[in-house]
């Protein structure tokens, strides 16, 4: 059984891509999903539902999470993919880095682990504190994809990540498995995305273009694979669970620092550089003087 | 070679058994007193070397266990998971009066009992169910105080949002002491938040808050006894004494006390304070707002009780002072028959201490007059200026350890050799099986009180009763058989 696990920046797409790469995988493959943010919307697609009945929130109605059955969080959606979600607590209160501990402790002492080919985790944002590392932690999963696109934000959440599986890359096995990069029609967004994968000692798996047949297939609750199963974007993800299911480039991954990043998005004009950036505040100061002169002169 | 000079070199070879980098830490933590120094010369309130055995506890302990769970008519919520809690179960025999259960529950343990839900998702609803339920089960209750363990300050719980909301409906107060157990170095910060608390939540409503005893009329001799925490009912003879001598004691904070003194220590002209580590933060903070005075004092031995009667009584007339002499004059008989009696046995009896907050320098003229001699000393969590303040008491070639290890106190026992070692519960069992006498310097090992005139009388006994029990005579280790 392998297990992997999907990371990246909030909003990047990321539960919308490994939907539908675990749906193309469920194709010749056994899987589970499970579902590590508190939002509980890894599974929406393969379930047809706005939201899942969550570990933990079955767990605070009934007392403990002992109080549960497997069956009663463990549900089957397209394609017999299993699917469930820890869930966590509302914005501002608790810890949901715990609730995910909580989760997979109880998912494995029940068994869910049983006649499976494949696990993903679909991990949210930023890996920030223990609790979101516990999927990458011995045992768990072995393959990290990490979803990201040429936009600032996403490749800083991107080499974040790449720190975190270092850190449990020796202690557990952790591998990086690739960047996914999940468009978002940024000028020369495949070079950006492969040097960065290249400066992480990785690669870039799979370019997954942007096409409005994912946000029609969403509107349906539903996965391209399942809206259309035809349509080239369904070939992309299909192309991409392909690339993942062969996937031997596994690395112990080599983050950069923060200027060699703000470098790189220099390089690539995404950014601009320290001369600019002193250019652009002289030019101001000069503007502000003489506008202060002339209301002097006055 | 000088007393002084041996003892330097036995620190060192203590210290050799350490590793380069422990050593260098525990160096500045070991120290000969010298006469006439106005320093121990040793480090202090720093983090524990790791690896080390150190006798420290947390800032729960300091907010819980010592300055605000002696209020008696209070209820103290463990806020957290059970263990916490029920290891601090009745406190540290902080002795009270009144009916448990019904008007005061100083032996009884409150606890929110954290589950992994209560983690996940928060722990105030619970917090705020938990107060309810408290209200309706003892509406004698004057408060709440919510005691913060460790997780609550790991999941962000907003426990001020309940404390206010709760005192608002109950109309009593509701006290959150954010001690959290993995903040400090030791039990000394939790002491400085428990004091922030009377500062920020309680003194600011004092007026509102207080209920004057009928007929109460300000006198100019009205005191308050802080920081003795009646261990062993010693705060009671040591409020004798102080109402023998004419003052009156209009509230004790916080051992025996209950909240509404608490809230009349502002109208008192001064602050007699016993446990200065504890609890100086509330007096400097008293002296800065309302221009009360604070005065410390000892009441352990006859020679401090008297020294301390006539520093009291030097704050206020002439009537007082008079009364003061009156009362020292009345228990030297007592005294002198309890000296006739225990100094042959003890005198020249050597003791080594470590204990907490005020002891181990407060307890040593108690000893001295008994004609015993204080070896060695250290505080747990003592600051700088409680090793200032050691230096009153201390002789020439004292030795000082500062949050001794397990290692360090066995190793300087052994060659020191005292007759007796005066410590904690941690250590007690160690020394004993090493065939020294030793006694409870936190819990008086079970007895008490051992301040005031009357407790003098109790702490000679009991000092007896270690040093001069037969049964050390009668140990022997399984490899020293007799000869037959």
């Amino acid at each position: 059984m392998r297990q992997i696990a999907f990371y990246g920046k909030g909003g990047i797409g990321k539960s919308t891509t490994s939907q539908n790469t675990i749906a193309a995988l469920s194709e010749t493959m056994r899987v589970m999903i499970v579902g590590c943010d508190p939002k509980a919307d890894s599974t929406r697609l393969m379930l047809h539902s706005k939201a899942q009945t969550t570990i933990l929130s079955l767990a605070a109605e009934r007392g403990a999470v002992e109080d549960l059955e497997i069956d009663e969080v463990l549900l089957t959606g397209y394609n017999n993919v299993r699917c469930v979600e820890s869930g966590g607590p509302e914005p501002g209160v608790g810890c949901a880095g715990r609730g995910i501990i909580t989760a997979i402790n109880f998912l494995e002492e029940e068994g869910a682990y049983e006649d499976l080919d494949l696990v993903s985790y679909d991990v949210l944002g930023d890996v920030v504190c223990g609790g979101f590392a516990m999927p990458i932690r011995e045992g768990k999963a072995q393959e990290i994809y990490i979803v990201t696109s040429g936009e600032m934000m996403a490749m800083y959440a991107a080499n974040n990540i790449a720190r975190g599986i270092l850190k449990y890359a020796h202690s557990g096995g952790v591998r990086l498995g690739g960047l996914i990069c999940n468009s978002r029609k940024v000028d020369r967004e495949v070079e950006l995305i492969e040097e960065l994968a290249r400066r992480l000692g990785t690669q870039m798996i799979h370019f997954v273009p942007r096409d409005n047949v994912v946000q029609r297939a969403e509107l349906r609750r539903m996965t391209v694979i399942e809206y259309e199963p035809d349509h080239p974007q369904a070939q992309e993800y299909r192309e991409l669970a392909r690339k993942i299911e062969h996937n031997t480039n596994l690395v112990i991954p080599t983050p950069i620092t923060m200027d060699e990043l703000e470098e790189l998005l220099v390089d690539f004009g995404m950014m601009d550089s320290d001369e600019e950036y002193m250019k652009a505040i002289a030019a101001d100061k000069a503007r502000k003087a003489a506008e202060e002169a002339a209301a002097a002169a006055v | 070679m000088s007393t002084v000079d041996e003892r330097k070199q036995l620190i060192q070879e203590v210290l050799e058994a350490y590793p380069e980098k422990a050593q260098k830490r525990r160096q500045k933590h070991l120290n000969v007193y010298e006469e006439g120094k106005s320093d121990c010369g040793v480090k202090s309130n720093v983090k524990s070397v790791p690896g080390v055995m150190t006798t420290r506890g947390c800032a729960y302990a300091g907010a819980k266990g010592v300055v605000w769970g002696p209020v008696k008519d209070m209820i103290h919520i463990s806020h957290g998971p059970v263990g916490c809690g029920y290891y601090s179960w009745s406190g540290r025999r902080n002795y009270y009066i009144g009916t448990t259960g019904i008007d005061t529950f100083g032996t009884m343990q409150f606890t929110s009992d954290f589950q992994e839900r209560d983690i996940v998702f928060g722990g105030d609803k619970k917090l705020a169910k938990l107060i309810d339920e408290l209200e309706v089960l003892f509406p004698l209750s004057q408060g709440t105080t919510i005691e913060s363990e460790c997780p609550i300050g790991l999941i962000g719980d907003d426990i001020e949002a309940v404390a206010r909301k709760k005192a608002k409906e109950t109309e009593k107060p509701v006290i959150p002491v954010r001690c959290e157990g993995f903040r400090g170095v030791s039990q000394s910060l939790g002491h400085h938040i428990a004091n922030d608390t009377v500062r920020d939540w309680v003194l600011p409503k004092a007026d509102e808050y207080r209920k004057l005893p009928e007929g109460f009329e300000p006198s100019p001799y009205d005191v308050n006894i802080i920081g003795d925490y009646n261990i062993g009912g010693d705060a009671w003879p040591s409020r004798m004494l102080l109402e023998e001598m004419g003052l009156r004691v209009i509230s004790q904070f916080s051992g025996d006390g209950t909240f509404n003194e608490t809230v009349m220590t502002p109208l008192a002209k001064i602050n007699l304070i016993h446990c200065y580590r504890s609890m100086n933060y509330i007096c400097r903070h008293m002296e800065e707002k309302y221009g009360i005075p604070w005065l410390e004092y000892n009441f352990f031995g006859p020679t401090q009780i008297a020294e301390s009667l006539r520093n009291i009584a030097a704050q206020f007339d002439e009537t007082i002072q008079a009364k003061a002499e009156a009362v020292i004059a009345k228990y030297q008989p007592l005294m002198d028959e309890i000296l006739e009696k225990f100094l042959p046995r003890l005198k020249d009896k050597e003791v080594m201490m470590m204990v907490g907050g005020l002891r181990p320098r407060h307890v040593i003229p108690a000893f001295q007059d008994l004609g015993m001699k204080v070896v060695g000393t250290g505080y747990e969590f003592g600051h700088g200026d409680d090793y200032k303040r050691t230096t009153h008491y201390t002789d020439d070639a004292t030795v000082i350890y500062d949050d001794v290890s397990g290692f360090e106190f066995e190793e300087l026992a052994k060659q020191m050799k005292p007759d007796l070692i005066a410590a904690g519960i941690k250590e007690k069992y160690v020394f004993q099986k090493m065939g020294l006498p030793f006694r409870q310097m936190h819990s008086w090992d079970y007895s008490g009180p051992y301040h005031g005139y009357h407790g003098f009388a109790v702490f000679a006994r009991d000092m007896d009763m270690a040093i001069n029990n037969p049964t050390w005579g009668l140990v022997n280790a399984p490899w020293e058989k007799e000869e037959e």
